[in-house]
């Protein structure tokens, strides 16, 4: 399965009767019915390790460029209509800035590794407070409740796994939370955030920008409105999108399918 | 008026310090430049004139390490494509063939190794990259440790193994066209230039043809000669060039330091204080 294709439905699996195993590329599952395979004894498999340094990467990549304002900047540099670069066309610096993370798993602390670089003060949100070692080899500091690193955070940034707990977790009442000097970035699910609060936010400045790996759905209907807005960078789904990254995605999934049809057990299977 | 006038604060390049100036401010003392370069002055016309000269090195470098490593990131990843793609009016998206280079665990080159540079290994070797650097003197053992630098004595060692190279010197007569046709032969196809210096430090015709050719995959320049390039350029139109508009220093926090160090610098001088970073004519 790649890029959540094809879709597994009650009809496909039906037509296929002797189908032991779905091997899903990157880590998400969120869009598959676990129940439902389970039911017709069909194993799932994923891949969640292969693709959290390049989402990482990707993060990283996204705050830059926001709080850079490098793709308004490039749109300058190569406009027909510029005559010159304006000497107060400024961004914001993100050395030394506060970075809080969402999710500490292993994409999060990643980010946190890299963000210890720039100097940033690292503020994190997790079911589970990480243990002492992992804290201080990234400077991390625990945020029992969200509401304080959200009111502490020049970057929000959210690296969760879409469940029903962390559907819409980003919304309203947490963007009012953010400095109105703030930026979210979004590198799990477009579904961890309230899209539509977030446009309000971001038109009515309760936050500064956002960068957004995700949305939902993906693509967005191109009316829409986060398509319009200066201050928001989206890029289509690229957290994953590296040659090596992609090789050793289908490396692991055609593991997983050959283990599960040789009767062995499956790597990275899901349960 | 010119009688009073002390002191000069340089803002992006303005005013341009030329004989006639200097002539008509028989007071001047000191020239503050914002910003760490220096080629944009006459540094010998100046001292004749009995003027002292000051930058602000201290102020820029953060600052612009960062925009390296944007300007890296953004051009590995094809952020800008990918953004265009996003709100253009077709639907399709993504090609599942919509493939960026990895940056975690690539090796990356650095050519001028000042503060700027040794900042920008800093913050790549948390990224796991492999660095190489080449600079005029080599650094000390643990300044290298530190990053996990490894030094080329010969620039082309660092330009054949390297993914990324990332030119980060200041502009002097010695750097005027560092990296030509030749260095970027040297270059792997798959590799990425990324200049945060000076545009006239890239011979930018043969970056041109290096581009179209596939001599080299990429570049990401926040600095070109000129500023801004001619609207009908051609880097302007390749799609595997980002050019930014020299964001090096462009952020509130990165301005207000480097005013804060260049009245530091003016006030030394009006005292008859050492100046804490004159630049000598040399």
């Amino acid at each position: 399965m790649w890029y959540h294709r094809p879709v597994i439905t009650a009809e496909l699996l039906q037509t296929l009767p002797n189908l032991k195993i779905v091997a899903s590329s990157g880590m998400g599952i969120d869009h598959l019915d676990l129940d439902l395979l389970s039911s017709y004894g069909v194993k799932l498999s994923n891949t969640p390790f292969v693709v959290s340094t390049d989402t990482a990467d990707l993060g990283m990549a996204l705050m830059l460029a926001s709080s850079r304002r490098l793709v308004e900047g490039y749109q300058m540099a190569v406009s027909p209509d510029t005559e010159y670069f304006p000497s107060d066309w400024l961004g914001s610096e993100v050395s030394g800035m506060t970075l809080g993370i969402v999710g500490m798993g292993t994409t999060g602390y990643k980010v946190a590794q890299r963000a210890k670089a720039f100097e940033m003060k690292i503020l994190y949100h997790n079911r589970h407070q990480r243990n002492k070692e992992e804290e201080s080899a990234v400077g991390a500091t625990y945020c029992k409740k969200i509401d304080d690193l959200l009111q502490q955070s020049d970057f929000v940034l959210l690296s969760v796994s879409l469940t029903p707990q962390t559907h819409k977790l980003i919304g309203k009442r947490e963007l009012e939370l953010m400095k109105p000097t703030a930026t979210l970035i979004n590198i799990s699910r477009g579904l961890a955030v309230d899209q539509d609060a977030l446009v309000q936010a971001l038109q009515n400045k309760v936050i500064k920008a956002a960068g957004l790996d995700v949305t939902y759905p993906e693509p967005l209907p191109r009316d829409h409105p986060l398509l319009k807005l200066k201050n928001v960078l989206i890029t289509p789904h690229i957290g994953g999108a590296t040659k090596k990254t992609h090789r050793l995605m289908m490396e692991t999934m055609v593991e997983s399918i050959q283990a599960s049809l040789a009767g062995l057990p499956v790597p990275n299977e899901v349960l | 008026m010119s009688k009073k006038i002390q002191a000069i604060y340089l803002w992006w390049h303005k005013p341009v310090i030329d004989q006639e100036l200097l002539q008509s401010l028989p007071n001047l003392k000191v020239i503050a430049n914002s910003g760490v370069g220096m080629d944009h002055l006459d540094l010998k016309l100046i001292a004749g004139f009995g003027v002292k000269m000051a930058n602000c090195p201290h102020a820029v470098s953060t600052s612009t390490a960062d925009t390296g490593m944007a300007l890296l990131l953004a051009s590995a990843r094809r952020l800008v494509e990918g953004y265009h793609i996003v709100i253009s009016s077709c639907m399709e998206y993504c090609e599942a063939n919509f493939l960026g280079a990895e940056v975690t665990g690539a090796t990356l080159g650095i050519i001028g190794m000042g503060s700027i540079g040794y900042k920008i290994a800093l913050r790549a070797k948390a990224f796991e990259m492999n660095i190489l650097y080449h600079n005029r003197t080599r650094r000390k053992e643990q300044e290298e440790q530190a990053v996990g630098a490894t030094y080329c004595e010969k620039m082309d060692d660092l330009l054949r193994q390297a993914d990324f190279v990332m030119v980060v010197v200041s502009l002097t007569p010695q750097t005027h066209k560092l990296i030509g046709k030749r260095e970027m032969e040297l270059m792997k196809p798959t590799a990425t230039l990324i200049n945060i210096s000076r545009g006239a430090v890239v011979d930018q015709e043969a970056l041109v043809t290096a581009l179209q050719t596939g001599v080299i995959r990429a570049a990401a320049l926040d600095v070109t000669y000129p500023e801004p390039l001619p609207r009908d350029h051609t880097l302007l139109k390749l799609k595997n060039v980002i050019v930014t508009p020299h964001l090096g220093i462009r952020t509130d926090k990165a301005t207000y330091m480097i005013t804060e160090e260049a009245v530091e610098n003016i006030l030394a001088a009006l005292n008859g204080l050492p100046i804490p970073n004159e630049v000598l004519p040399s």
